[in-house]
């Protein structure tokens, strides 16, 4: 190890036990330590255990082996359902949420006055509350008397019912959803801000146009970042929970078309007490998760430009 | 994702604070050096930039004057309130114990805040400050648990507060916060790597114990960073809704996230008082805003350039 090189500062090196460093290093990390034992690897094999039983807390565990995910797979009928909603839910979100954000971002980076104050009315959405974002926003999206669908019959537009058609629910989640997109926008501005202002004089001096400037310079300079977002966000989306446990009183919506996985697991477990049950929906979503997550890594090889050294 | 776990952090996060500083006042001088002053090239952004603000900001003020309603017009076309009717605000503590959830939300909050603050900025310490053998591999773990979802250990999770009797209390909302925060552990880490080893040494010399620098130089040298964290760690705590649904289950326990989730249900027709206990449950998220505006901005900004 590199450690070698390092000049030894406490000079005379203890010749036996651990050194005074390495005993203050262990007690400084040993809360990381314990509550990692107890409250992430203890629960994660608990959890593989728990996921092959049936397991309704008041009587011990029974082994089942894999018929919990034979079910979940085969015989039940509203968790491919789940999975299908969230999914969905994450394909509509993921890409309104980067582009609504970009073009916030964006216009703020070209104000050159009261940009604070544009920053603040943007990113105050923000900070409200999950539950009370989602009880405004099916206020505003009442199919009947919301502001949005007033709006629209005013304007003699067709107005979705988009807290009661079940093609419209997911739709009605990424309404709020992306009313709060002041996080992304923070560091997309951030992102921007750190574009060295050379290359797009450089760009000018080739007589490149503004959306060849965009082209050129500022997505690939700005790809690691906008990686960055999509992936978070995504894995966000796809443990949605809150918005649509509260917006649908926790019963999935009409024709169990806000039902996502997350909720469809918390019924599960935290209604029913089947926690066997529970316990593999959560790993069937480790599994989704994870292997999007894969995907998207490996698909972003083609397009995420890093600069040479600083991600060799 | 990008994560660094290298030890070396050239362009570090402390910077960022100190050159914002800097750059603040100079971005409120009307023409600043370099720029021209706004021109006629500037108005479709602007207009732009209005329309969006109004847009963006258009639903907190229907939320307010909403809740300014009378409860019988709440579905009145007009928006502005007919008479005002404040009094949403007074009966909505009557209708459910608001004021019990404020506060027990605000108690689970300012244990969650310090709890997490403390240990991060430890265990940052001695992931940062210290060298021990097996360091980096350690820290590759903490990356890990930072990547695994909660749902995967929610149902141990929950058997282990069910087996300590918490399950009904509000000590499974904060308590595994004394163990730290992998998110912010990686965040503070990174902070720590900016203080001078000067300083550490002179410290050492004069005879300062290891946690004696951690205490009297590590931790006010990195304030601005303790600040972000706690402000993103009482915002998480205000808006939990999942957390205290599956440990809660007596309304006097309840947070405000909880209460008002349940209060939906039980009070179906009563849309102004929601709109009232939801302008209360946000305000004091808005109020920190503004005091704390520069930690969330720039913590914000440093999550995404670092991770």
């Amino acid at each position: 190890m590199a450690e070698l090189s390092i000049p030894d500062l406490q000079a005379p090196a203890r010749r036996r036990g651990p050194s005074e460093e390495t005993m203050a290093a262990w007690l400084a990390i040993s809360p990381w330590v314990i509550g990692f034992l107890i409250f992430t690897l203890g629960p994660l094999v608990a959890s593989l255990y728990f996921s092959m039983t049936d397991y309704d807390v008041l009587s011990p565990p029974e082994w089942v082996g894999l018929a919990n995910y034979r079910e979940l797979l085969t015989d039940d009928r509203l968790f491919p359902k789940a999975i299908r909603n969230t999914v969905v839910y994450a394909a509509i979100y993921v890409p309104l949420h980067i582009v609504t954000a970009l073009g916030v971002a964006l216009l703020l980076n070209e104000a050159r006055q009261w940009r604070g104050l544009f920053r603040t009315v943007f990113y105050l959405p923000s900070i409200t509350p999950a539950v009370a974002t989602a009880y405004l926003w099916i206020w505003i999206l009442n199919p009947n008397d919301g502001l949005v669908n007033r709006s629209l019959r005013f304007l003699n537009l067709p107005a979705p019912a988009w807290t009661v058609d079940p093609a419209w629910t997911k739709p009605t989640i990424v309404m709020s959803q992306l009313w709060h997109l002041g996080g992304a926008m923070i560091i997309l501005l951030a992102g921007l801000k750190a574009i060295p202002p050379e290359l797009y004089e450089a760009a000018k001096l080739d007589g490149a146009d503004a959306w060849q400037r965009f082209k050129g310079v500022t997505l690939p300079m700005l790809s690691g970042v906008l990686f960055f977002i999509a992936t978070i966000s995504t894995i966000a989306s796809l443990n949605v929970f809150t918005q649509g446990y509260v917006m649908f009183n926790g019963n999935g919506g009409p024709e169990n078309s806000a039902l996502f996985i997350v909720m469809y697991l918390f019924r599960e477990g935290f209604s029913y007490f089947h926690m066997g049950y529970a316990a593999a929906i959560a790993w069937i979503l480790f599994l989704i998760i994870t292997t999007i997550t894969i995907i998207q890594f490996r698909l972003s090889k083609r397009w995420v430009y890093y600069e040479a050294g600083t991600n060799a | 994702m990008a994560i660094n776990t290298g030890t070396s952090a050239p362009t570090t996060p402390l910077t960022i604070f100190a050159d914002r500083t800097a750059e603040e006042p100079q971005q409120r001088v009307v023409a600043d050096p370099g720029h021209k002053p706004l021109g006629r090239r500037d108005l479709p952004i602007y207009l732009t930039l209005f329309a969006l603000s109004a847009l963006f900001s258009f639903p907190f003020l229907w939320l307010v004057l909403t809740s300014l309603k009378p409860p019988d017009e709440v579905f009145s076309p007009g928006l502005i309130p007919d008479p005002f009717y404040p009094k949403n605000y007074a009966d909505v503590f009557r209708y459910a114990p608001v004021g019990q959830w404020l506060w027990n939300t605000a108690v689970v909050s300012v244990l969650a805040v310090v709890t997490v603050v403390f240990s991060s900025a430890l265990i940052a310490y001695g992931f940062a400050r210290l060298r021990f053998k097996g360091r980096t591999q350690l820290f590759a773990l903490v990356i890990a648990t930072y990547m695994l979802p909660g749902a995967v250990t929610l149902v141990p999770t929950f058997l282990i507060w069910r087996e300590l009797g918490a399950v009904g209390t509000t000590f499974p909302l904060w308590a595994s916060n004394i163990f730290g925060s992998a998110f912010y552990i990686f965040m503070l880490r990174q902070f720590l790597f900016t203080i001078p080893q000067d300083l550490v040494d002179a410290a050492r010399v004069d005879g300062a114990s290891y946690f004696g620098i951690w205490w009297k130089i590590m931790l006010p040298l990195i304030r601005p960073a303790l600040v972000a964290v706690a402000v993103f760690e009482f915002q998480a705590k205000w808006n939990d809704f999942m957390t205290p649904l599956i440990y809660l289950n007596s309304p006097s326990q309840y947070t405000m996230s909880l209460g008002l989730g349940m209060f939906k249900s039980d009070y179906d027709t009563q849309w102004a008082l929601w709109m009232a206990a939801s302008v209360v449950f946000t305000l004091p998220m808005v109020l920190l805003f503004f005091v704390a505006q520069r930690f969330f901005i720039e913590g914000v900004a440093t999550t995404g350039l670092k991770g």
